[in-house]
């Protein structure tokens, strides 16, 4: 029998869905989670189900106790929920995007990563952020996408603080088992979803499952050179190794699927078999994950490489409007190929 | 010393000056126009990216920019195009913009959300809700140290009331008594969350009381009542008299961005009831009433304001798009050699 294939969106749903069926300490807090709350009374109790629709339903299944809108005040509600997460509640809050860190780090960083540590172990901090990445993608000519306060991907802040797990899903599957992860850690996980994957589909249990958090999935075998993708980078990945073929290489792909913590085991172990490699993110270059993938072979590996590492990722700059300029910032399969023959030109260098 | 909460005087006269009253005509129907256009462009397929349509709300930002010289500094939000428009913002430029072509006020890099034109005072749109206001605060601020008399001005939403940095910038513009004018355009809803279940009072105005700032509660949809609320904020921030906070109950005609249902989280009647007090239709019946602009004379605004709009469509189409090597230009200022 085929497996039922469901949207990443729904897969989203029904992670949330199912971990709140089975512990009631789990409840979701932020802006239009279910939209429109107060106007039962109009017969409007779940206008929006969320900005991007992944807690559609919820609320008439669990009340308005265990989806709640939220005011517009980020700092104060995911701060909130560090303090329900401190006292026997598991909550997942919602932040539309991920740019918006900039008015809540305090309570992601200071409070949820670091009180664990500062406490001398006394708590933990089951909280989940999450939050929307990625640039959408407009083709050009006319108008573009979200422009740069709205399609960061920026991970690699979450992957610098001690303390705080981050997950990014490349597709339905992923997106079900690694938010059902995040739910029962007993850490803070930022799981980012890339708004790209959102109308994607595959193959997706109906049962629960929990992905492992800080493990990698190798989605291609191959001898000659390694690709590890983050996210909708993933596919990226896929696209370019299709091309690689081509051309009579076999390309290895390994999608990370956790930033922090980072699976050094699943990477060294292809770019010791590979000895290439090239690192695909769309966050910006500097202090990036990619390049964090990149020191952590040059430390490990650098006597099994035969060509130097290269890093494919966004530009350093915001992320602009104009389509044009959006797919210019974005990495493509045509520069991970030509990043795969840039590594081969340069070998014995 | 800060000064105690006074109610502003609402009483909306219109003014007698007819360059104004042609001013504030042009400007409504120049926005509402701009906006209509976009969403066609938007229906066709022709533009693409986010897009928060300012349909409904155009008296607030000509009621306040009508008030504002060139050199005075507006801080907007999400929802920026009226404030642009009412700023003196090209809208060829703007359309440009919307395009993602290298002629537009940003040259493409920041579309509907970051719209921003220094040289006629505005500071730019944001797409962090409530982050403009700090902005605003500085630019009095700083309009303060410089003793020039320029005034700043604070678009916000009902949905910014949620956040903290709000009610610290009332704070500081009190105690330091900045040329600064909190604008609060209440059209009732943040997307989808209605105001009377986000924020904890009716009138939002009243939050200002507390700290000291005078407050008013107006019409938005009435521009003489907006006007007139802008001319006393004004005339007191010139003039060192420092902040006042003005609500505009007001109302979005659109969903919160284009593409958006608003039937899902409110209903006709109550969009039926905000249509039938339409800002341009009033300002029309008002001015047709007092026999101060012929029925001609708007008519003929309203083809100029068309061809306009159709002129920034026409220059949007022709102009070319930006070089794909501009996606990392503009991130630092270009270095003066003598470091
Ligand atoms: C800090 C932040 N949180 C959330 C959002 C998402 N968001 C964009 S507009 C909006 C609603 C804003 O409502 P309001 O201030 O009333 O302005 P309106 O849209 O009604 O003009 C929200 C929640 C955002 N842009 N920034
Ligand atoms: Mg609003």
């Amino acid at each position: 029998m085929a497996g039922r294939q469901l949207q990443f969106s729904r897969a989203e749903n029904e992670a949330l869905r199912q971990e709140m069926e089975r512990d009631a300490r789990v409840f979701i807090m932020g802006e239009d989670v279910a939209g429109g709350a107060g106007r039962a009374a109009l017969g409007i109790i779940d206008a929006w189900g969320g900005p991007m629709g992944a807690t559609k339903g919820l609320i008439q299944q669990f009340g308005a106790e265990r989806v709640i809108d939220t005011p517009i005040c980020e700092m104060s509600f995911i701060g909130a929920g560090v303090g329900a997460a401190l006292t026997g509640m598991r909550p997942v809050v919602e932040l539309l995007f991920v740019n918006f860190v900039g008015v809540a780090l305090d309570a992601i960083m200071n409070q949820a990563a670091y009180l664990r540590y500062m406490l001398g172990g006394q708590v933990s901090v089951p909280l989940v952020v999450k939050t929307a990445i990625g640039a959408v993608g407009m083709a050009p000519p006319n108008g573009g996408g979200s422009a740069a306060q709205h399609s960061g991907s920026i991970y690699s802040i979450f992957a610098h603080i001690p303390g705080l797990k981050c997950v990014v899903p490349s597709d339905a599957y992923t997106a079900k088992g690694l938010l059902t992860a995040a739910i029962r850690d007993d850490d803070p996980v930022v799981y980012c979803t890339h708004r790209r994957l959102l109308t994607t589909s595959c193959e997706v249990p109906q049962e629960p499952y929990a992905l492992p958090i800080g493990k990698a999935r190798t989605v291609r075998r191959g001898r000659d050179v390694t690709l590890v993708g983050i996210g909708r980078m993933t596919g990226v990945c896929l696209e370019a190794a299709d091309q690689l073929a081509g051309e009579g290489l076999q390309t290895e792909v390994v999608d990370l699927l956790s930033v922090s913590p980072l699976d050094e085991d699943t990477v060294l172990e292809a770019v010791r078999r590979t000895r290439r490699l090239v690192v695909v993110d769309e966050d910006e270059p500097r202090c990036s994950v990619a390049r964090d993938v990149a020191a952590l072979v040059a430390d490990r590996a650098i006597d099994y490489l035969d060509a130097p590492v290269k890093t494919v990722t966004g530009a350093h700059a915001p992320v602009p409007f104009s389509g044009v300029l959006e797919v210019a910032f974005v990495p493509t399969p045509e520069r991970v190929v030509a990043a795969v023959h840039a590594a081969m030109r340069d070998e014995g260098r | 010393m800060a000064t105690s909460p006074v109610e502003l005087p609402t009483q909306a006269s219109i003014p007698d000056d007819p360059a104004v009253l042609r001013w504030m005509y042009r400007h409504l129907v120049l926005i509402r126009t701009f906006e209509e256009r976009v969403v066609s462009l938007r229906q066709s397929g022709v533009l693409q990216g986010s897009t928060h349509l300012y349909v409904g709300q155009e008296a607030v930002a000509v009621g306040v920019c009508g008030r504002l010289e060139r050199d005075d500094y507006v801080a907007s939000t999400h929802r920026g195009h009226g404030h642009c428009i009412a700023k003196g913002v090209d809208v060829s430029r703007m359309m440009a913009e919307l395009y993602g072509r290298a002629t537009g006020t940003n040259r493409g890099k920041g579309g509907s959300m970051h719209i921003a034109d220094t040289s006629v005072g505005m500071l730019g749109a944001t797409g962090i809700v409530g982050s403009g206001t700090p902005v605003a605060l500085g630019a009095a601020l700083s309009a303060k140290l410089r003793r020039t008399q320029q005034v700043a001005v604070a678009f916000f939403g009902d949905g910014a009331m949620g956040q903290g940095i709000v009610y610290e910038c009332l704070n500081m513009a009190a105690i330091w008594q900045l040329p600064l004018i909190f604008v609060c355009e209440n059209n009732r809803y943040a997307e989808s969350t209605p105001v009377e279940y986000a924020l904890s009072t009716r009138d939002l105005a009243t939050r200002a009381g507390p700290f000291n700032v005078p407050f008013a509660i107006i019409d938005g949809q009435d521009v003489f009542a907006v006007y007139a609320a802008a001319d006393a904020a004004v005339e007191r921030a010139r003039h060192g008299g420092g902040p006042t906070f003005i609500e505009c109950k007001t109302y979005r005609y659109y969903g919160h961005f284009f593409g958006d249902d608003p039937l899902r989280y409110r209903t006709r009647e109550e969009e039926e009831h905000y249509r039938g007090r339409d800002c341009i239709r009033r300002f029309e019946q008002a001015v047709a009433g007092q026999g101060l602009l012929a029925q001609a004379e708007l008519e003929r605004i309203g083809a100029e304001v068309r061809e306009t709009v159709e002129q920034a469509v026409r220059f949007a189409e022709a102009s070319p798009l930006p070089d794909p090597g501009e996606v990392d230009t503009d991130v630092y200022t270009p270095q003066r050699l003598e470091v």
